[in-house]
């Protein structure tokens, strides 16, 4: 089977679970203890935040481990929203992932102001939009500084610019899961305060994630316990996840280059040889700011969800990016807010590319797209 | 053979996907997600629940096929839901589950079926498809007390020659020792009777959540215009009722008619209920032509058997006389013509005849 749904999660890297496995035998002690086997794993755990700050540009403290993407991203909105007086304003753009949209959309229930700021039809945000979205009463704003459906990358730090010169009180939050492993990612390039990782989206353990915040940003914690993390995440720590996660950033990092330009080919390729069989085909991302592992196509008169059965009898395995809770394929709200229309939305279909991808993929995965949507179109 | 089985997460469906794959088919499961609540949540109870779709996952895990859902939420609403409000607003009485056969079932899960190149479509339904040398032929199900054919008589020759229901040939006790026999989790898994969308069973708040035309107040009225008194919204009756009407006249009364337009909800005796006939429109004949004229039994609601009528043409609708008065011919229900076990067809019914 050809796997092309990385982007949904990928395998782990070569040597991951190497250096995870020992936190499950020998060094099992909770971090939080005062013995011997407790000391090996807090060491471990300190020495796995001080490998992810640095990789980010940050300093050890400012990282909270997390079980994964979607907590970081509710303690980021919900923890910055809640802090203080607990009416802390939020604006988050409209192709955010559900776990920053549904947050907004908690604390909006218990009386904060919540601001949604609509996309262009690539679903670019526009540093004007944010701007005026923001005011005095704006705690925290959220863009993504990639979509984990199209692709397109957002303007990060003009965002932030815009988002400060509005009100220079607020904390700017970026959600990285999907960008981190192609696009070189530290909070003073993009100038954010707090940004969300997940390990698992570049070759880390599922179960695992972080949240940057910067010094001097106040949340209130979501999950309340023994008060680990500084506060501001209790809960016993998942030591084999972090220095699984740490080992998985730094493999990352140093493979970027190499996946880029892998990858690149790779869909370069795939995407020149379906357009020669299905010349109506649109990529749903401007050219000059898309990932480059992700390839998110509307193939005309073909509904996504028939398609990926396709996929799936020839050996390719895609996604529609957009799934409820029992899996079937549903209209995006990304696509929603991008101005496409619903049986537009149903015709589209994401492929992504991830670290085990060599050249030669591409050429197979048209190959099989052809294949399985031959005399069916 | 590739097949498609459309899987509830029932025991029903469970087993014919069990069976189409003992008799050696290619099999592809799915589950149609047909209905979601304002937010986008799955409905909590009824069919069509988050936990009924884990089943039938799991089923076809445990039969080692491939498992997809379908998001159907778009044409069960314009083709099903909708016209189901409407009609209960003109004071009809309809039948959503027919609806969804001929609209999504057997007309778009058909036709997906086609375009993932299955030759044919496996529902858990009870009724028996067959071949004779005039055709495909449509039969009730083995056990009349599961028999499902009153919701099938749409189907026409191009449907029955692509779909078939392997458990209709069995008792519903057989099917359940099928499922154990097989070892499958949905064996001994209580039955929904609710109507999915609606969820347990109150038709009332859902009527009302709709549309506001169901909450419009008008009088209650006796058989011969006697104002009785006031109603709450036309959503809570319907034609043969007898409790909760909320008036009382000293002996029994039923809702004969209700008129929509000014929502007069209209009383009579049970003798008033009784009709002769009824007349019979959007027909369709399992046999693509209609049958000949003359002695039939006609089903007229799910839940009561069939009984003796005379079936007349008239020109593309049709009109059935009872050989003995029928009460609550409720106009909207689906008119279902048998001979024997044989469907010849069917179509709603417009008007009691009197």
């Amino acid at each position: 089977m050809l796997y092309l749904d990385h982007a949904a999660t990928t395998p782990m890297r070569p040597g991951v679970w190497e250096v995870m496995e020992p936190f499950a035998w020998n060094s099992f002690g909770n971090s939080s203890g005062s013995h011997g086997t407790a000391r090996r794993a807090k060491n471990a755990l300190e020495e796995a935040r001080e490998r992810a700050a640095e990789l980010l540009g940050a300093r050890p403290h400012e990282i909270v481990f997390t079980s994964g993407g979607t907590e970081a991203d509710n303690l980021a909105v919900a923890g910055a929203a809640l802090a203080g007086d607990g009416r802390g304003g939020v604006v988050a753009s409209a192709v955010e992932h559900e776990a920053i949209l549904e947050s907004a959309r908690f604390v909006e229930r218990l009386g904060c102001p919540v601001t949604i700021v609509g996309v262009d039809q690539w679903g670019l945000v526009d540093p004007d939009a944010i701007s005026a979205a923001v005011d005095g009463r704006t705690a925290v704003v959220s863009v993504m500084t990639a979509n984990n459906e199209t692709g397109v990358i957002e303007p990060i730090a003009k965002l932030a610019d815009a988002a400060r010169a509005a009100n220079p009180a607020v904390a700017v939050h970026t959600d990285a899961v999907q960008a981190f492993i192609s696009e070189e990612v530290t909070v003073d390039l993009l100038r954010v305060d707090m940004l969300s990782l997940a390990a698992h989206k570049f070759g880390g353990p599922r179960g695992v994630g972080l949240l940057y915040v910067r010094d001097g940003v106040r949340l209130e914690p979501v999950l309340h316990g023994g008060g680990q993390e500084l506060g501001r995440r209790s809960g016993t720590h998942n030591v084999m996840g972090a220095v699984g996660m740490a080992t998985a950033m730094e493999a990352t990092v140093a493979d970027r280059v190499r996946f880029r330009e892998t990858v690149a080919n790779a869909r370069e390729d795939f995407e020149a040889r379906i357009k020669e069989t299905f010349a109506d085909i649109q990529i749903n991302a401007p050219r000059d700011a898309r990932l480059v592992q992700h390839t998110h196509v509307r193939i005309p008169d073909v509904r996504n969800e028939t398609a990926l059965v396709k996929f799936d009898q020839v050996g390719i395995a895609a996604s529609a990016a957009s799934a409820c809770q029992s899996g079937a394929a549903t209209v995006s709200h990304v696509l929603t807010a991008m101005g496409m229309p619903p049986d537009h939305a149903r015709q589209c279909l994401r492929f992504s590319f991830g670290w085990p991808t060599e050249v030669e993929d591409g050429a197979s995965a048209a190959a099989l797209v052809v294949k399985a949507l031959e005399g069916f179109r | 053979m590739k097949t498609l089985v459309a899987m509830s997460g029932g025991v029903d469906s469970s087993v014919a996907a069990a069976l189409m794959v003992e008799a050696g088919h290619e099999v592809i499961g799915a589950t149609l997600k047909l209905w979601q609540g304002p937010n986008g949540e799955a409905p909590s109870a009824g069919c069509c629940t988050v936990s009924d779709a884990e089943d039938a996952r799991r089923v076809a895990a445990q039969l080692d096929i491939p498992y997809y859902v379908f998001d159907y939420t778009d044409d069960f609403r314009s083709g099903v839901v909708d016209p189901f409000v409407e009609s209960y607003m003109s004071g009809q009485t309809p039948n959503p589950c027919v609806e969804c056969n001929r609209t999504v079932k057997f007309s778009r899960l058909l036709d997906q079926a086609g375009a993932l190149g299955c030759d044919l479509l496996v529902t858990g339904h009870y009724a028996q498809v067959r071949e004779d040398p005039a055709g495909w032929k449509l039969l009730r199900g083995v056990d009349p007390g599961k028999d499902q054919s009153y919701v099938l008589y749409m189907l026409g020759q191009s449907e029955l020659a692509r779909v078939r229901f392997p458990i209709g040939a069995m008792t519903k006790t057989e099917t359940r020792s099928v499922a154990a026999r097989c070892g499958l989790r949905t064996a001994t898994k209580k039955e929904s009777q609710d109507i999915c969308f609606v969820g347990v069973g109150d038709y009332r708040s859902f009527l009302d959540s709709q549309t506001e035309k169901a909450r419009a107040t008008g009088p209650i009225v006796d058989h011969d215009g006697t104002y009785l008194g006031d109603h709450d919204g036309v959503s809570g009756f319907t034609v043969g009722q007898r409790k909760g009407l909320g008036v009382s006249v000293g002996e029994a009364r039923y809702v004969t008619s209700i008129d929509s337009g000014s929502a007069t909800v209209v009383l009579g005796r049970h003798e008033d209920l009784l009709a002769s006939g009824a007349r019979l429109e959007s027909v369709s004949w399992v046999r693509n032509q209609p049958p000949s004229p003359g002695r039939v039994e006609v089903k007229i609601r799910y839940n009561s058997p069939p009984v003796p009528a005379v079936l007349e043409p008239d020109g593309p609708a049709c009109i059935v006389w009872f050989e003995d008065r029928q009460p609550s011919v409720a106009p909207g229900q689906a008119g279902v013509i048998y001979r024997g076990d044989e469907v010849l067809g069917g179509g709603t019914i417009v008007r009691a005849l009197h």
